[in-house]
């Protein structure tokens, strides 16, 4: 089982292929940009900082957005489940 | 590597919405073709839609079902081979391996080889030793229980809880969450293909299929795992994609080892959300599906020819994950005069021989 978020294939339109389970799916820019950097190894403080720096964040909190997407990956097995909490 | 020219006699031209394999193992066989190669269909019907594809099979026979017994059925490839000098066979369908296993030898003193199982190991990945074979292997396989009568049905729960597949000993699985849903279910497998019935733990996860080539020396000569995208309704994949799960080929390569396998396969695994792998069944010949194989960097069809034609075949080394297929359906037009020959001759020669 895989599910590792480095094995991801990921193109720059955001088509994402997970290679152990065959699974596709899409995410838009910023999506794009949390896989980019959790691929790089970036903690979730580095990755919401990462977010405020590329794009226009005026309203709204970045780390509570990186904090839904993570909760979205675990449901897909795709960051374990004992990282719970980490982002936050 | 070089190797000399062959031809290859494949079966299984049937491609309807449950397609053989055999346009798929020719597709594969073409794509590695060296000149010379010539690709020889046998059809068990006049209007195999394979047997019109000109494009990729240069002749046609007709060939008689292996129910209508063993003599005839050699008596009529031994008609082929004196037209168009087969090197090798390779037959794609579960019901006529039995046949052609039976008659490898003496198709080998005719010079044509085959890649083929034992009449044993066969037997031994058959739905009704699946389980004998998960212990032997090492492999976990849902629980299962083998029916010989319908009274055996109203105490199988005790052994394989419901929900359950109620299976056919060479095809078929229906999903059975009651007595009554299971009964229905019984007379429906035993009136299209008889006894035994298999009954099968249902297991959660998702299915994955893995097609590969063993040498027959415990060896795995490759494999490739698929996921399925689209079914048909009758369950049947209309799309997949290729995957990297080192556990899905190590599930192969058990199978590879514990029997000593020669030939083709295709394993049906179910995983669950932990990882755990589970065998479901072991088709003993390619899967439609197998010019994918090709696709992923393994032309599998390719290299149980050149193990049949007597050859040496190193192993693969990685398949490419994303390969992907989807199914079509077209309507090929083909030439009244094939057509016409077939039937009233049982053959289509379109090679100058």
């Amino acid at each position: 089982m895989a599910s590792s978020i480095r094995d991801l294939a990921l193109s720059e339109t955001g088509f994402v292929f997970d290679p152990s389970s065959g699974a596709t799916f899409t995410v838009n820019a910023t999506g794009l940009c949390v896989l980019h950097a959790l691929k790089e190894g970036l903690s979730w403080g580095e990755i919401a900082t990462r977010l405020s720096e590329r794009f226009d964040v005026r309203s709204g909190d970045p780390a509570r957005d990186v904090a839904e997407l993570a909760g979205m990956l675990r449901q897909e097995g795709l960051l374990p489940a004992s990282e719970k909490g980490a982002e936050s | 590597m070089s190797r000399r020219p062959l031809t290859i006699a494949v079966t299984g031209l049937n491609a309807t919405d449950n397609p053989a394999p055999g346009v798929g193992v020719i597709r594969a066989l073409r794509e590695g073709a060296i000149p010379g190669d010539r690709v020889v269909g046998l059809a068990y019907d006049a209007l195999d839609p394979g047997a019109y594809a000109e494009e990729i099979v240069s002749d046609v026979f007709m060939i008689p079902y292996p129910s209508q017994g063993v003599e005839a059925f050699l008596s009529r490839i031994e008609y082929v081979h004196e037209r168009v000098r087969l090197d090798v066979v390779l037959p794609t369908l579960d019901a006529e391996l039995p046949s052609f296993i039976d008659i490898a030898p003496r198709l080998k003193s005719m010079g044509i080889g085959t890649c083929l199982p034992t009449r044993r190991q066969l037997d031994l990945r058959s739905k009704a030793n699946l389980a004998a074979l998960g212990d032997r292997a090492g492999i976990s396989v849902p629980r299962t229980a083998v029916l010989g009568s319908a009274e055996d049905l109203s105490r199988v729960h005790e052994k394989v809880p419901y929900p359950f597949f109620v299976k056919g000993v060479y095809y078929g699985a229906t999903l059975a969450t009651s007595y009554d849903e299971a009964i229905a279910a019984y007379h429906k497998v035993v009136a299209q293909w008889g006894l035994p019935v298999l009954v099968q733990q249902h297991v959660g996860g998702e299915e994955f299929d893995v097609v590969g080539v063993a040498d027959g020396e415990g060896g795995l000569v490759g494999a490739v795992p698929m996921k399925k995208l689209m079914l048909t309704d009758k369950g049947k994949g209309w799309a997949g994609i290729t995957v990297k799960d080192d556990g899905l080929v190590d599930v192969a390569r058990a199978f590879a080892r514990a029997t000593k396998w020669r030939g083709p396969f295709e394993v049906e695994v179910m995983r669950d959300r932990r990882g755990q792998y589970q065998l479901i069944e072991i088709n003993p010949r390619f899967p439609a599906w197998v010019y994918l194989s090709v696709a992923a960097g393994m032309n599998l069809p390719l290299a149980a020819a050149r193990i049949a034609a007597g050859e040496s075949v190193a192993p693969f080394g990685e398949h490419e994950a994303g390969a992907m297929f989807v199914r079509i359906s077209i309507d090929q037009v083909a030439k009244i005069r094939d057509f016409q020959s077939i039937v009233t001759t049982g053959e289509i020669v379109r090679s100058a021989h």
